[in-house]
């Protein structure tokens, strides 16, 4: 790659073209072909640079200033004052929203400055769909080393040194599973990708895939080797059609440059990999249900043993890994694993990467260590809550996780440590609950979730959580007795331990946790008929105090049926008679004056 | 032609059946076909009636029962008609807790429309879906092709009503 004054990595993310880069895209070439700067500076689409909530993003390299929120109507500027100039433009540079300051370099930025970025090394710093530019930064490096210079118990070996531990959930020591696999006997074997990222609210995977999607096969390539496999699927959910096109294109590349197929590199070894695509089913993302579905059946999980290491797809022998486990393997290969063991806590290697949501004032995706706190992630570089809310609870694991409160965000990030607080790590999801955040109604949330996506093959899991999701409901509607509490843990332990898959076993984990921690917002609910956060409908009385009514008229204009009467100077009302109980005012009153 | 049965649907047009025949033709010799000729298949009609399901069976020879044990078991499968756009409200939990209820409120109110309902003159379906992976945006409405993100109550309408 010739390298020119300036490369321009315009993100090309899923997140980013939904807020409209490539309208920005587009203006910014026919801009730099007018003016003839189109030689001297390269726009290169890169992809998920993981600050989606302030798209489309774009990084100016070398100077490594960062741009956000940009748009076709910004390009004139951009180009004369900053590409001809030199002058940065700093009004569409990031404002630190504490301070007020505004932060031109990337890497001040403290969302940025405080990850470490090794899965994600390649993000927004490659395009995609060149195989050259992944190359160019060592890639198929570890592949390369894997097939020609060390042997498969080697690979074995090194994998069991880096301490990788599976980061799809389970956390279950990916070197060990290679193990089994490597030493069962057979010559068909399979090498899985699950990038079916099932828990609703996590991105990770499909970011890595659109933006380094190399990785992920180099990785499937080394696991093809160590167990002797000649074969991998990547099953992808189908809801992500850009992760699903730039795999096609990296592994027709891949195939093109003789590190797919036949006789790779020489090394006398063939492996080759298709694309499944899902077809909208969490309970696919579980390792034997996702067999089922490759072999065309309807995906239910099956008990276990004999465990896929054994007998898996087609009763073959099979490894299954999730997309950030594989995306960190070349480089485990080439540095050894005592160089990826050299960060993280006792038990958890590496670095792990999360999808920050919720309300959290920096959304997106970051990679930290493992062993730094939560305080940390949520408040340095998720920079806190906004609208001066307070923080009260972060959930971890989705649907099979839990909730951590204020007392415990000095936990740190560590296998072993999340669970004793309740929550489990999970494939990376982290949603900030403020305040306003109703606990019984998330564990309803989940429940719904939990109930819908049951296969209902087994009892416990299907009839049990239906049990749960009638009861929170009837709290929820004000209709809640005291032992309701105890039934609710009662049954959860009943369902952890009878289910067949993890789904059910882990399904009472929202539940239990909210009782955990939040059992005075289920009394409320119950003994008071109150819903602290105002989130139940049920429970609310569709007025407004006019004690606390400052009388500013936005709940007037946020109401969609005309429901509420208010003048200048006057305090508002509600007409029950019009109101749909749509809840708008309640989010637009700025004073919390609705109840 | 995969098989001697004929294909006739009110909703399946005489341009359609060489195409389903392709993809039936291309997938007859793999193992675990039947979900992406179902997806390929659904692409070309827009949803699965039931006649398109049975000549697919026959076309795969695989058991009836079997085909449609696999399209009620996937929600991306459709065995009624749909409308002219699709509105995908996401109800993960990122959208969940920005608040995509106020927003799937708001379609319901404005469209006379509930979740997994098509509207009458056919213009709307409205679709739950479990995380579009665009959470950094949320809450996040997908229309046809296009994603929406930060949607606000009062957009609904305006948004929407640039689909006709
Ligand atoms: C209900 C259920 C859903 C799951 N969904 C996913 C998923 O979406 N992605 C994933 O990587 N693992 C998922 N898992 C975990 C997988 O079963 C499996 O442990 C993992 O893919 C193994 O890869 P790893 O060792 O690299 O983590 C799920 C498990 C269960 C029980
Ligand atoms: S625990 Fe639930 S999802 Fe798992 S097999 Fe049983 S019914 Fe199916
Ligand atoms: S809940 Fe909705 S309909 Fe009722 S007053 Fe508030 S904004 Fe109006
Ligand atoms: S938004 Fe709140 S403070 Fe403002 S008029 Fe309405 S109720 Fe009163
Ligand atoms: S899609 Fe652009 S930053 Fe995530
Ligand atoms: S939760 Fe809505 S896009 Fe992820």
């Amino acid at each position: 790659m010739k390298k020119t004054r300036l490369q321009l990595m315009l993100c090309g993310g899923s997140g980013c073209q939904a807020t409209g880069s490539q309208l920005f895209h587009d203006a910014l070439e026919k801009e730099l072909k007018r003016i003839r700067l189109d030689r001297e500076i390269k726009i290169i689409e890169t992809g998920c640079n993981g600050f989606c909530a302030v798209g489309p993003v774009m990084l100016v390299q070398p100077e490594g200033i960062f741009y956000q929120k940009l748009s076709p109507e910004d390009v004139p500027e951009l180009v004369e004052e900053h590409f001809l100039k030199g002058r940065p433009v700093k009004r569409l540079q990031y404002v630190e929203p504490a301070s007020k300051e505004t932060i031109p370099n990337m890497n001040d930025i403290p969302f940025f400055a405080h990850q470490k970025f090794r899965v994600m090394r390649n993000k927004g710093m490659i395009d995609p769909e060149i195989i050259d530019e992944y190359i160019a930064r060592d890639g198929y490096f570890g592949a390369a080393k894997a097939l020609t210079q060390i042997s498969p118990e080697q690979i074995i070996a090194e994998m069991k040194a880096s301490g990788l531990r599976g980061r799809g959930g389970a956390g279950f020591p990916t070197g060990l599973k290679w193990e089994f696999a490597a030493k069962s006997a057979g010559d068909i074997k399979y090498v899985l990708c699950n990038a079916d990222e099932g828990d609703p609210g996590a991105f990770m995977d499909r970011s890595i895939l659109e933006a380094d999607p190399h990785a992920v096969l180099e990785g499937m390539i080394i696991a093809a080797r160590a167990i002797n496999a000649n074969k991998g699927y990547i099953y992808c959910r189908t809801e992500y059609p850009l992760a699903l096109h730039r795999l096609d294109i990296a592994i027709r590349q891949a195939r093109e440059y003789g590190l797919l197929g036949q006789n790779i590199l020489e090394s006398g070894f063939d492996f080759d990999i298709e694309v499944y695509q899902g077809a909208g089913a969490f309970v696919c993302g579980e390792e034997t249900a996702l067999m089922r579905s490759i072999e065309g059946k309807r995906g239910m999980p099956r008990p276990r043993p004999p465990f896929p290491a054994n007998k898996g797809l087609w009763e073959k022998p099979t490894v299954l890994n999730n997309v950030e486990t594989l995306a960190n393997i070349p480089q485990i290969i080439l540095n050894g694993g005592e160089w990826f063991a050299g960060i993280g806590t006792e038990t958890s290697k590496g670095t792990k990467v999360f999808a920050l949501t919720g309300a959290v004032n920096n959304i997106g995706l970051v990679e930290v260590p493992m062993g730094v706190t939560l305080r940390k992630m949520i408040f340095d570089i998720g920079g806190g809550i906004p609208k001066k809310r307070k923080f009260k609870a972060v959930q971890l694991g989705g649907p099979s996780g839990g909730c951590i409160p204020e007392q415990c965000l000095d936990t740190p990030i560590d296998y072993e440590e999340i669970a004793k607080v309740g929550a489990i790590m999970g494939s990376g999801g982290v949603i900030v609950m403020d305040e306003k955040t109703c606990m019984v109604d998330m564990a309803r949330f989940f429940l719904d979730f939990i109930q819908d996506e049951s296969c209902g093959k087994c009892t416990p899991c299907r009839e049990g959580t239906r049990r749960l999701l009638e009861i929170i409901e009837r709290i929820c509607q004000g209709n809640g007795v005291f032992e309701d509490i105890e039934t609710l843990e009662r049954l959860s332990v009943v369902i952890k331990n009878s289910s067949l898959c993890g789904l059910g076993q882990t399904a009472p984990n929202p539940v239990l946790s909210t009782l955990r921690y939040f059992k005075d917002e289920y009394i409320a609910h119950i003994v008071d008929k109150e819903c602290p956060a105002k989130r139940c409908t049920a429970l609310l009385k569709f007025k407004i105090d006019s004690d606390k009514c400052k009388k500013c008229g936005l709940c007037y204009k946020a109401c969609p049926a005309s429901a509420i009467i208010w003048q200048k100077k006057e305090v508002a009302e509600i007409n029950r008679e019009k109101c749909i109980e749509c809840m708008s005012c309640f989010e637009a009153c700025p004073f919390d004056a609705i109840e | 032609m995969p098989t001697s049965m004929q294909l006739t649907h009110p909703d399946i047009s005489s341009e359609m059946i060489p195409k389903i025949d392709a993809v039936i033709a291309a997938h007859q010799k793999t193992s675990g076909a039947a979900i992406p000729v179902l997806r390929l298949c659904q692409d070309i009609v827009g949803y699965l009636p039931v006649e398109l399901i049975d000549y697919i069976s026959a076309g795969l020879n695989l058991p009836r029962s079997e085909v449609f044990g696999v399209v009620t078991f996937y929600s991306l499968f459709s065995l009624t008609p749909r409308g002219r756009h699709t509105i995908k409200a996401c109800l993960g939990t990122a959208c969940y807790v920005k608040g995509i209820r106020e927003i799937m409120n708001r379609i319901s109110s404005e469209y006379h429309l509930k979740e997994g309902e098509t509207s009458e003159d056919r213009r709307f379906t409205l679709e739950a879906v479990r995380c579009l992976g665009a959470c950094g945006l949320a809450p996040v409405v997908v229309v046809d092709q296009d994603t929406h993100g930060g949607v606000t109550p009062s957009q609904v309408k305006p948004l929407l009503e640039q689909y006709v």
